[in-house]
């Protein structure tokens, strides 16, 4: 943990920024998860059961076999990209609480979409139209929440709560009235554009809804990650977040920057809906999101709005939620709700302690 | 290393003694075994250069910081590692540089803020401002209770700020640069105040760069340099030159000695660089901040622009700098329009701004040094939309030698840097590059004396070098060294334009309280 003492001083200053972000990126997380552990403890043997059987249990249903990884790696791909979503319109200072109706409209398009396709397109080439698809659809709601801060100054956590309740209504009739199949509460199945699950390629993961989304999901981290700290976009981004007085004094219109965040911050949360539109169902059903937008807020904190930290925090929640349902034998899946809240309460008052902790044993490591 | 040549630190009995206080902030070494003693009933001067360590001494004395090691002992007992609380209750406290105060509420409601006067718990609001006002007349800091916070001038708002103090208690009371946003007829004020306060026994402690200050006011004086204690003498016992030696380690050429200004104003180039006609701009409350406000500045010159605080300057500076809107008038960089266009499209056309307001402003203070050596800039300093972050490197490596910054590592968060090396990015950055005229707001507002020979050269450098530089300033010496012309701003007007010739403190401190109304 701490750096060699005596080390040259440009050795020091080349790798000390990777190694200091990736430190102070993980040991809160690990920390918090601790603590997690030792409540789940408490509240298990208070249920009477052993912790040791329950948390073996919720290994053995996601870690532990290749159906369970997959089920994971599905609910991480969905939670990677609410999590993305939300870090951004936190980088720009803004919380989005809309990711939830941003995901389930962004799979409502796609799959609208993919029934209007011609059956039989190659999946790779109609890809591209999908994701404009999905990414208009969550874009539109972000994107209206957006324009109504920049213009009218309407703060975004109201106008976004708001509009889940109306986007979600707006999709549910018009499933129900227009695009559902008789006797269900689904669209009709994509004509074109399904992507392979992942056990196409590994048989193992056979029966588990992981796909290939899953290295879109991937993409999209690295294309957000150059967004936000390479691009001079995500400079200015970034400055508006931190401080927009100085960042109007920069030359950045603090307004400008706003909605095109949401905009931004809904269309990556519509991408997430292909995950279920393109890799799962193929096709969209009233309720698919089933609470994925709202944990990604949870995500997003956990892993400090950095897009790394984002897919770790995703790996995270999605463990626990998939583990939800494999100790559901022992403990009541209400168990794991409670454990997922307390990683994120333990997230957020433990990263500034273990921070402190960790610089201090940092400066006693290269003895001054 | 605690070596305090000077007095005997402990000879005299001490309310305060600070040994061997290390602090750290990152990379940064804050302090580094400083130590000060001050001695019951005297008003003990802290100077220092910026970075040198002087507010977080204080801070780690008011509990607001801990110490990475060190002792604190407050009336002979041991409190390290105490926190603000338990200093409040120990009759430590500190006002800030920074005012933390709620401008939605009347002057008494903030001064009880936290030990309300409550009746049936309600705020018992007569109580609390018959409280203050008998407070205001003990102590001599006059501020009517009733009036919002957010309607006073930075000077009563400071007011404000010690009462806040001394009702929670304080006998020993802690300034960090108090001086910094006051008219001289304030300053004075402040003088006997503090001075009753340390006739009745209490103990200041006042952190400033200004030497006069020290010299005028103080009884003991210590002095910091790169986090460590280098002195500690009677002020009788001493000269500014000698402090200023002490402070920077070597000899310094002070302000007041400063060659005279004028240089030949106006040169053969008859060309206005600014030219500004009948703005005007309203403030919030829908009054004039700035009242149909004409003037031109000349390539190669220096126009200041005196007042106290609050006529309009900072509306004005933000009106040319595309901030704030102007409701009429017009802008003329180099005889081209700039009256609508943004606040980049300004830069590029070769203007140049240092804010008033480094920390909310000036900086983004979680972001590096290099970074903010391009706040503004990003657009040159990209490609295709990409930060092109060799060149970002390379002109931060450039500007911190050329400007004397430290630390000299570009990757540090600005936020860690002192006042003085943060104020050195904001000049860096915008005196470094190509630029036409520059609109200089308090550009050395809490800094210390090496600092400011620095600002001071930089600005006589650009005039030099045919720049034409507003030079907006409540510190009439430095309006006073460096302009060509000065205009006096009060209630949002020029009341005065002359020639540095024929201004001196008298003339302007006359304009500034709008003594001399006469529209010029």
């Amino acid at each position: 943990m701490s750096a060699p003492a005596a080390l040259p001083s440009t050795g020091d200053r080349v790798r000390s920024p990777w190694r200091t972000q990736l430190e102070e990126a993980l040991l809160p997380a690990v920390v918090a998860l601790l603590i997690a552990l030792i409540v789940g403890d408490v509240l298990i043997v208070a249920y009477g059961q052993s912790p040791g059987a329950v948390y073996r249990l919720l290994l053995e249903g996601t870690w532990g076999n290749a159906y369970g990884l997959g089920q994971v790696l599905y609910k991480t791909t969905t939670l990677t990209f609410t999590g993305l979503a939300v870090a951004i319109g936190l980088q720009a200072g803004l919380f989005n609480i809309g990711a939830e109706s941003q995901l389930a409209a962004g799979g409502f398009a796609a799959a609208v979409v993919g029934t209007l396709l011609p059956p039989g397109l190659p999946s790779l080439v109609v890809l591209p139209l999908f994701i404009v698809a999905a990414a208009a659809g969550g874009g539109l709601l972000g994107g209206a929440a957006g324009v109504l801060k920049s213009r009218w100054g309407a703060h975004e956590v109201i106008t976004t709560i708001m509009l889940n309740f109306i986007g979600l209504a707006l999709l549910n009739y018009l499933t129900i009235a227009h695009f559902k199949v008789f006797d269900t509460l689904h669209t009709a199945e994509i004509r074109s554009g399904a992507v392979a699950r992942l056990s196409a390629l590994f048989p193992a993961f056979h029966g588990s809804a992981a796909n290939f989304v899953l290295l879109l999901a991937l993409v999209t981290v690295a294309a957000a990650w150059w967004y936000l700290f390479r691009s001079r976009a995500g400079f200015e981004l970034r400055a508006v977040g931190l401080q927009p007085a100085a960042a109007e004094y920069g030359g950045v219109s603090v307004s400008g920057v706003w909605w095109r965040a949401m905009l931004i911050s809904g269309a990556v949360a519509g991408v997430g809906g292909l995950n279920f539109v393109l890799g799962y169902k193929h096709y969209y059903e009233d309720g698919f999101a089933g609470g994925a937008g709202f944990l990604g807020i949870a995500v997003a904190i956990v892993g400090r709005n950095n897009p790394i930290g984002v897919v770790l925090a995703a790996l995270l929640f999605g463990t626990l939620s998939q583990g939800g349902l494999a100790v559901n034998a022992l403990v009541p899946k209400q168990m794991v709700d409670v454990l997922q809240a307390v990683v994120i309460i333990a997230v957020v008052t433990s990263v500034p302690e273990v921070r402190r902790l960790l610089r201090s044993a940092r400066r006693g490591g290269r003895g001054s | 290393m605690t070596v305090a040549p000077g007095l005997p630190a402990d000879a005299a009995p001490a309310v305060i003694r600070l040994t061997g206080v290390n602090k750290s902030f990152g990379p940064v070494h804050a302090n580094r075994g400083a130590s000060l003693t001050v001695a019951p009933g005297e008003i003990h001067a802290l100077v220092g250069e910026n970075g040198a360590g002087k507010s977080t001494l204080m801070r780690v004395l008011s509990g607001m910081y801990q110490l990475d090691e060190g002792t604190i002992e407050v009336n002979g007992r041991d409190v390290t590692g105490w926190n603000t609380a338990q200093a409040i209750a120990a009759g430590v406290g500190m006002v800030h540089q920074h005012f933390m105060l709620v401008p939605t509420l009347t002057v008494a409601e903030n001064i009880v803020l936290g030990r309300e006067l409550t009746r049936r718990g309600q705020l018992d609001r007569r109580r609390a401002e018959q409280a203050v006002s008998e407070l205001c007349v003990r102590t001599g800091l006059v501020v009517a209770p009733d009036r919002l916070v957010g309607d006073l001038s930075v000077g009563e708002a400071q007011r404000v700020e010690i009462l806040k103090t001394l009702y929670r208690g304080a006998r020993i009371l802690i300034l960090d640069e108090p001086t910094a946003v006051l008219s001289p007829p304030e300053v004075d004020e402040l003088w006997q105040v503090l001075a009753r306060m340390r006739d009745d026994g209490g103990t200041v402690v006042l952190i400033t760069h200004k030497l006069d200050e020290v010299m005028e006011i103080s009884n003991t004086v210590t002095v910091m340099r790169h986090g460590e204690t280098v002195g500690r003498v009677a002020t009788s016992q001493t000269s500014p030159a000698e402090l200023a030696r002490m402070m920077v380690g070597r000899d310094v050429n002070l302000a007041g000695s400063a060659a005279p200004a004028s240089m030949p104003a106006a040169r053969a180039d008859h060309r206005h660089a600014l030219e500004v006609r009948e703005l005007t701009v309203p403030d919030s409350r829908r009054t004039r901040a700035v009242d149909a406000v004409s003037f031109t500045i000349a390539p190669g010159e220096i126009l200041g622009i005196a007042g106290v605080e609050g006529n309009g300057q900072t509306e004005l500076v933000e009106a040319l700098a595309g901030l704030r809107r102007a409701s009429s008038g017009a802008i003329l960089l180099d005889a081209r329009d700039i009256t609508h266009l943004s606040v980049r499209a300004r830069g590029d056309a070769g203007l140049s701004h240092v804010p008033e307001d480094r920390q909310a402003r000036g900086l983004i203070l979680d972001y590096s040094i290099a970074h903010n050596l391009v706040l503004g800039q990003q657009h040159r300093f990209s490609r295709h939309g990409t930060l092109d972050e060799a060149r970002i490197a390379r002109n931060a490596a450039d500007q911190i030698a050329r400007f004397d910054i430290r630390p000299t590592d570009g990757s540090v968060p600005a936020r860690t840097l002192s006042g003085g090396n943060q104020q050195k990015i904001v000049i860096a950055r915008e005196l470094g590059r190509d630029f036409k005229v520059l609109l200089a707001a308090q550009p050395t507002r809490g800094v210390d004396v090496g600092a400011i020979e620095f600002i001071h050269a930089q600005l006589r450098a650009a005039r030099a070098a045919g720049k034409a530089v507003l030079l907006v300033s409540a510190d009439l010496t430095e309006v006073l060294a460096l302009a060509d012309r000065i205009a006096v701003m009060y209630g949002g007007r020029f009341v005065a334009l002359l020639p540095r010739a024929a201004a001196n403190e008298e003339v302007l401190g006359a304009y500034m309280t709008g003594a001399s109304g006469k529209a010029a």
